[in-house]
């Protein structure tokens, strides 16, 4: 079944119409000794049935957890039903980007809310399209600001190793330095920033919270940064600037972050959303797709992609990146999810994961062994020691239907890096703790 | 559409639930604080659902008609995908689960992996990408490792015919190179004699789409290949049109050593309005080495992830666009080997159709057979009515259809790109051709309707001028 609506005798009407001979006539110019011979070595035709069939069992071999205790830069919460029926309407899901903009008021409108929704939760004032996910959203943002007299970009060694690997890959494809300064009890230093500060630096990176959970001196890095003449760049989990200060509030010059907790399922990693947004001043550096209200010749709003001539379909060689496809229908669940939660619920799934993820870290702490990591304040996320092989406590609470906290390695040791969401209960976390409590026996 | 979901704000509404909660809420220090509310929408579910469902009408898609948009391959984007999409068992998955706990996951990557190394003629794939842009950026990043980890640094020069998308250009200076645009022919394929001379010592890579922009297979591929081999050059395949040759003739063959597919495109995954689409990178063995890791590996334990050798590193989080992935490979089990042949033949057909019924009117420059699309120039047309490409796409979509490409490729005046796709009925061609045909009578006898149109749509042509010199960007 190749969903061909055209029967054979058609197609073979339609044949004569066109003047060839044959099917392999159509095909004339792609010369013999290229000509793919025979069948492609794929396995046979199969049903609507028997796919879903197979592809039930595929996704039948993988575990789902009743219970997680995992976040490090993929994040399960609650999403409610309604994003998930508008965000699966066909008129959205089977469009292309909105070249045309007379037939797509609706997916260009939902773009510009969407943009209004960054600028709120960030305090910037202008937001793109979207980008492919938080790391990569980072790796723009640098790009944004890198030029021949400033090359280098420096990374808190607190980030998430995510986003290093990307910011890793794009600066040294396109000849940027990017270095990593250090942190103290888990915490972005901004004393050993400034050391490494100087006049070769475009932009500094760090995130809010970092990779432990903790929330830096946001507002200290930020003056270092600027002090040097370099621009800063705050890598924020959306649903935690709910409540927490905004990266506009500490003076970035670019917000980014990964929009995957607004509504998007963990989904083995993907399709997630990078969102970018920036000052004034800056919005032509933007890359990606933006979204602009204008007037048509009646005078009625309309809306279009504006501030194309920074972009590859116009200027090639010159533009601003390459991006074409973003992820648009990432960007409208995202935009849904925070209209279905408003911001009551916002706050209150922020104001959730903070006092659950609290409850968790004084009692897990309490456990022999699994004191905590770091001190200071942290949004849903903190580290733990583990006085056991991190491999066999994962074991024991995947018996108990629960994905364990992520071993990781940080520069004070190795630990486990737990996460709450409100999707996590007061009696998960007792159960947890007596789990702990038999291994570290 | 009247108003903004923000504009329909009312304080104190709400839809959302959540269960009672039974622990203390906790306090945040005061300085961490921002300093008021974001001001997100208040509004009660039946209003976030009618304000989406009208926004969902003022859209459209492939459901809702004919949507030849050239080299963007719009089919029909099977259902049963959505449903493959939205088992638990793949949404609940974390990224960073344990490999035995997610055995299905890699299951579903290594195995679309391999369908798609076969339809390729590649020896390796990377399905990290998430577009097609993505994946241009990532081949060229392996190009540059490579050819750095085989001392040949001086090659910096990314060759790219005038007729490629605009993306090849924007990736190769992305990825650290200097870009050199190379003519077409009177023929519309590439130039080899301005190829020949641009290329040398300092020869990166060509990139190319087969079957080009134009809609034609270029027949001296093989030649192509073996003079930029011979300068020590890579040869690069933009997939955007792949769905031309599938089980035709394969990349791989023709001498090409690392490529881009456009799940979005090719193997049937909605679009999304932008996305979110699928890049993969596929390659010849000498460049598996370089791809982005991890990738999957099937071992007698099961799948498993491994990083490369000399990966270029990670070009985005986790693994690529899982959900699009496992989209593809419903696609791919559904169509079966003579499927994916069937659809190439039927989309070639469907071209040449339409072609055929639109060649006698409108301007068809490089002759009478396509591969799976074709260009029209409408330079002549807008000559002695006025009435250029644009002004028949705003017509078009009076007649309820998506118009198709317009002023692309640049080397075409006036041009219109069309890619009806194999999942067209012949009826539905005939109405675009006859659609097609009446708005170019209409130019003639009418070019102010024209120049007025659209005229049915929810806006008419927005000024984009003044969008783009007073920019309006947020409410």
């Amino acid at each position: 079944m190749s969903y061909i609506p055209s029967t054979p005798e058609e197609r073979l009407e339609m044949l004569g119409a066109t003047g060839a001979q044959s099917m392999e006539d159509l095909f004339s110019a792609v010369p013999d000794h290229l000509r793919f011979k025979g069948l492609l070595d794929l396995p046979p035709a199969a049903s609507e049935f028997e796919v879903i069939s197979a592809l039930k069992e595929m996704a039948g071999r993988n575990k789902v957890y009743q219970t997680w205790f995992r976040g490090a830069g993929s994040y399960r919460h609650y999403i409610p039903s309604v994003v998930r029926h508008l965000a699966s309407r066909a008129e959205f899901v089977t469009a292309y980007t909105p070249y045309q903009a007379e037939i797509s008021q609706g997916i260009l409108q939902s773009i510009f809310e969407y943009q209004t929704l960054i600028c709120e939760l960030t305090g910037m004032d202008v937001s793109n399209a979207g980008v492919y996910d938080g790391a990569h959203a980072a790796a723009e943002a640098c790009a944004m600001f890198a030029d021949k007299n400033r090359p280098k970009v420096l990374a808190a060694s607190t980030v998430k190793p995510m986003t290093a690997e990307v910011l890793r890959t794009y600066c040294r494809v396109a000849g940027r330095e990017l270095e990593f300064f250090g942190a103290e009890d888990g915490k972005a230093s901004s004393a050993l920033l400034e050391q490494m500060l100087d006049t070769s630096v475009c932009c500094v990176y760090a995130e809010q919270p970092n990779f432990y959970g903790l929330v830096e001196d946001y507002g200290e890095l930020t003056r270092a940064a600027h002090a040097a003449g370099a621009k800063m760049v705050i890598g924020s989990y959306p649903i935690a600037l709910a409540v927490l200060k905004t990266p506009a509030e500490y003076g970035a010059d670019a917000a980014v972050g990964e929009a995957q907790p607004l509504g998007m399922p963990p989904a083995f990693g993907g399709p997630y959303l990078g969102y970018m947004a920036v000052k004034a001043a800056d919005a032509r550096k933007l890359p990606g797709r933006i979204a602009g209200a204008t007037v048509d010749a009646a005078g009625r709003t309309a809306y279009v992609l504006t501030l194309q001539a920074r972009e590859q379909h116009i200027r090639r060689e010159k533009a601003s990146s390459n991006i074409c496809s973003n992820q648009a229908l990432c960007a409208l669940t995202a935009t849904v999810y925070c209209a279905a939660a408003g911001p009551g619920g916002l706050k209150e799934i922020a104001m959730r994961c903070v006092s659950l993820a609290r409850y968790a870290a004084r009692r897990i702490s309490a456990v022999s062994g699994f004191s905590m990591m770091f001190e200071g304040f942290f949004f849903n996320e903190f580290v733990t020691r583990c006085p056991v092989d991190p491999a066999k406590l994962e074991t024991k609470l995947a018996e108990n239907d629960m994905l364990c906290g992520l071993p990781v390695q940080t520069e004070k040791g190795a630990g486990i890096l737990w996460c709450l969401t409100e999707r996590n209960t007061k009696d998960e976390i007792d159960r947890l703790v007596r789990l702990l409590g038999e291994v570290s026996a | 559409m009247k108003g903004t979901i923000f504009e329909k704000s009312r304080p104190g509404r709400s839809g959302f639930t959540l269960p009672a909660f039974d622990c203390e809420y906790e306090r945040i220090p005061e300085q961490l604080l921002r300093g008021g509310p974001p001001l997100l929408p208040e509004v009660a579910e039946v209003d976030l659902v009618r304000h989406y469902t009208a926004l969902s009408r003022e859209s459209f898609g492939v459901d809702c008609g004919f949507y030849p948009l050239g080299s963007c391959t719009m089919k029909y984007n099977p259902k049963i995908g959505e449903d493959a999409a939205a088992l638990s068992g793949f949404t609940d998955i974390h990224p960073l689960q344990p490999e035995d706990s997610a055995q299905g996951c890699l299951e579903a990557l290594g195995t679309l992996g391999g369908y798609l190394c076969e339809i390729t003629g590649m020896d390796a794939i990377s399905l990290q990408p998430a577009a097609g842009a993505h994946g241009e950026f990532t081949g060229l990043s392996m190009i540059k490792a490579y050819l750095g980890a085989t001392g040949h640094e001086e090659k910096k020069k990314v060759l790219v015919p005038d007729s490629a998308h605009g993306t090849n250009p924007a990736s190769a200076v992305m990825a650290g190179f200097t870009v050199v645009s190379i003519p077409s022919a009177a023929d519309g394929t590439v130039d080899l004699d301005a190829l020949r001379g641009a290329l040398g010592e300092d020869t990166a890579a060509l990139m190319l789409t087969n079957p080009n922009t134009l809609g034609l297979f270029e027949k001296n591929i093989a030649a192509v290949a073996g003079m930029v081999h011979e300068v020590g050059g890579l040869l690069y395949y933009d997939g955007a049109n792949l769905n031309a040759v599938m089980g035709i003739t394969r990349p791989g063959d023709m001498g090409f050593d690392v490529m881009h597919l456009n799940l979005h495109k090719t193997f049937a995954t909605p679009h999304g309005g932008g996305g979110p689409g699928s890049g993969p990178v596929a390659c010849k063995s000498f460049l598996a080495p370089y791809l982005p890791g991890p990738v999957v590996d099937r071992t007698t334990q099961g799948f498993c992830l491994r990083q490369p050798k000399h990966s270029v590193g990670r070009v985005k989080a986790f693994n690529g666009n899982f959900l699009v992935c496992v989209r593809a490979l419903a696609y791919l089990m559904t169509l079966g080997a003579a499927g994916v042949r069937e659809a190439a033949e039927n989309a070639v057909l469907n071209a040449n159709y339409l072609l055929a019924k639109l060649r006698g009117t409108y301007d068809a420059p490089y002759g009478g057979r396509c591969m799976h699309e074709f260009v029209l120039s409408l330079e002549q047309l807008k000559k002695s009515t006025g009435i250029g490409a644009t002004d028949i796409a705003k017509g078009l979509i009076d007649l309820g259809m998506h118009p198709p490409t317009v002023h692309f490729p640049l080397i075409v005046r006036e041009a219109m790109m069309i890619e009806p796709t194999e999942t067209e009925s012949r009826e539905t061609l005939d109405a675009a051709a006859e659609a097609m045909l009446r708005l170019y009578e209409t130019a003639r006898t009418d070019p102010g309707a024209l120049r007025a149109a659209p005229s049915g749509s929810p806006v008419g042509r927005p000024d984009e001028a003044a969008a783009a010199r007073n920019p309006v960007l947020r409410g």
